[in-house]
């Protein structure tokens, strides 16, 4: 049931449908907010387990932030890891079951905060597993607190009149760093906010998880998303503050491609 | 019969596990219980029966590797020490919280902190009374002897699958590192993908077109179903305290004092019983073999027929408390025991039920 196609024949016929729900994402009511680059996230993920046929070969981890229920929405088994610490299910389950798709879908504060110590370990194991990445800058879930990727001076709840390096530290630029270690294969860089960008993203994840059907290792692809209502910003103003600023600070495109850094 | 050898409680935990079918180890080194992972690695299961074992960059990750592999139904287990333990208490909050199975170990030393790296049972209440956030428990095995390191592997294992909840055997720096001679079981093989999907229906092993998605989680934001799910797992914990309670009595029907205690004082103990009677002291030992739940019937039933008991155990006194629960008012009990890595011998036992309860 919760794959079934929804859209109204008898409005739209077959012939005319040119966009509908993915068949992986379930019928529940997503949770995030409008205008929110999750959702399409989401949907770029089950796309590519759909494509590549393997519903049923692959777990997901969800992890603790905003995506906390992706599993709500994601029509495969799934596992919910406490805050930071989806890479060590990951590690597990894909050793116990070398033969199916693991990947974890992670936020900044999950993956770059608490859960630093086993995102570089999976990493630097190379755990043959796909790491998905949402990079918005803030504490989402939370009400909008100052996140390891928040920008220097951006404010936040927990630094109001924005983040000052010199007290609170620069933002960390997790991606680069764990691009720099052998087991990593493949890391990339991307965004949802425009078609051009949704394309090139599903391309990354679809070659994340072709990496580990071929057991290269971790494939990392991290996705600089807007979060309109922690940056208190309309939906439009969000996405342009995030292509003049966080590009700027997290520059969209591959790190690392078959093993080799991507020569700038 | 299965096969003789001496070998320490580290290693027999280890061996056991290879013989239980155990499908993974995950763990991180810590005194005195890192024999675990070094005869896991020197017997290198992995090329034998398929048992996964790896070193892990933090306790904390070891824990949440157990979540992972219990998630897919996997038998795993971690072995720790007491620092390594309280790492991996919300790690064992979310196993309880999501009904996962899994077996860790705790080979406790002294604390609290960094404390020492000498023998300690310092860690009951943390591992009776919850330890980790929110409401859960979890059947503790209390090791006395290496063959019972060995033994409470697969007992660990069926107990928590049999109740989809973590199970801890609660040893100490002693038993983890005296040799013994230990009868080992013969092996079993792993259990096959078939047989854990048949054995875990509810475990993420890949959504087929037969069945709904399966989701590991202990989150429920809807305070009413989170209510439901509480209360479901109050009924498996009820449960364990009807079934699952264990214990072992020595020289007690004709005690008029009794010893209670568990582990490696219980083994001092029954020394501690030979040499009182020796003496003409009427002495016997009441073990308890499970911790969670505690024989709390049977210690009161033997209460009623004694004049005193002291509770011995390497703390401040902490399964006292049990003890006091059990038999009420009206009993004389009393606690002793070495702290900090200190281990009390049979004759200091011997003089504390003298002094403390006998002319008490």
């Amino acid at each position: 049931m919760a794959t079934q196609q929804i859209f109204n024949k008898e409005i739209i016929g077959e012939e005319n449908l040119v966009y509908k729900r993915t068949n992986l994402l379930t019928q529940n009511h997503l949770s995030y907010c409008p205008g929110c680059g999750h959702g399409t996230a989401h949907r770029l993920v089950m796309e590519v387990i759909e494509e590549m046929g393997i519903q049923s070969e692959t777990i997901g981890i969800a992890p603790v932030g905003c995506a906390v229920l992706a599993y709500e929405f994601m029509d495969i088994d799934m596992q919910q890891a406490a805050h930071g610490r989806a890479p060590a299910l990951a590690t597990a389950t894909k050793r116990l079951m070398p033969e199916k798709f693991v990947f974890t879908y992670q936020g900044d504060g999950d993956l770059a905060a608490i859960g630093t110590a086993e995102t570089i370990h999976a990493c630097n194991r190379g755990e043959n597993i796909t790491i998905i990445f949402i990079n918005n800058g803030i504490y989402g879930m939370t009400g909008g607190q100052m996140a390891p990727t928040t920008l220097p001076g951006m404010p936040a709840a927990t630094c109001p009149f924005g983040r000052d390096v010199s007290i609170m530290g620069n933002p960390l630029k997790i991606t680069e760093l764990i691009a720099q270690l052998p087991g990593v294969y493949f890391t990339t860089r991307q965004a949802v906010h425009k078609p051009a960008n949704v394309r090139r993203t599903k391309k990354a994840i679809r070659m994340a998880f072709e990496n580990q059907k071929l057991k290269k290792g971790v494939s990392f692809v991290e996705i600089v998303s807007n979060c309109n209502s922690g940056w208190k910003m309309t939906p439009t103003d969000a996405n342009i503050w995030m292509e003049e600023n966080m590009f700027a600070f997290y520059p969209l495109g591959d790190i690392k491609v078959d093993g080799e850094m991507v020569k700038k | 019969m299965g096969e003789l050898r001496l070998m320490k409680g580290n290693e027999a935990i280890a061996e056991a596990a290879i013989r239980a079918g155990v499908d993974g180890y995950f763990g991180y080194p810590i005194t005195p219980q890192s024999e675990v992972m070094e005869y896991l690695m020197q017997e290198r299961p992995y090329l034998t029966t398929g048992m996964v074992v790896l070193q892990a960059e933090s306790e904390t990750s070891s824990i949440n590797m157990l979540y992972g592999g219990a998630s897919c139904g996997k038998k795993v287990f971690t072995s720790s020490s007491s620092p390594g333990i309280s790492l991996m208490m919300e790690g064992i909050s979310y196993l309880a919280g999501s009904e996962l199975p899994c077996l860790i170990v705790n080979v406790v030393r002294g604390g609290p902190g960094l404390g020492t790296i000498q023998p300690s049972q310092s860690d009951y209440f943390q591992s009776t009374k919850g330890g980790g956030h929110g409401d859960y428990r979890m059947v503790v095995l209390a090791p006395a002897s290496v063959q019972e390191m060995s033994d409470f592997v697969e007992l660990g294992f069926d107990i928590a699958f049999k109740y989809r909840n973590p199970t801890l055997i609660l040893s100490d720096g002693l038993i983890g590192q005296m040799m013994e001679k230990v009868i080992l079981k013969d092996p079993k093989p792993r259990r096959t993908m078939e047989e854990i999907i048949k054995q875990c229906p509810w475990a993420t092993t890949g959504k087929t077109p037969k069945r709904e998605r399966n989701i590991i989680t202990s989150l429920d934001l809807d305070s009413s179903k989170q209510e439901k799910h509480v209360m479901k797992l109050k009924e498996k914990y009820a449960q364990m305290e009807r079934e699952e309670v264990r214990f072992e009595r020595i020289n007690c029907d004709d005690a008029e004092y009794i010893f209670v205690a568990y582990g490696s004082s219980a083994r001092i103990c029954q020394k501690a019983v030979d040499l009182g009677r020796a003496k003409g002291l009427k002495l016997g030992l009441f073990r308890p073999i499970t911790l969670f739940p505690f024989p709390t019937k049977e210690l009161k039933k033997l209460s009623d027929q004694v004049k005193g008991i002291l509770s011995v155990e390497m703390s401040l006194g902490q399964m006292v408390e049990d003890v006091r629960l059990a038999v009420g008012h009206g009993q004389k009990v009393d606690h002793y025991g070495r702290v900090g890595g200190m281990i009390h011998s049979p004759d200091q036992v011997l003089e504390a039920m003298e002094k403390q309860i006998i002319g008490g």
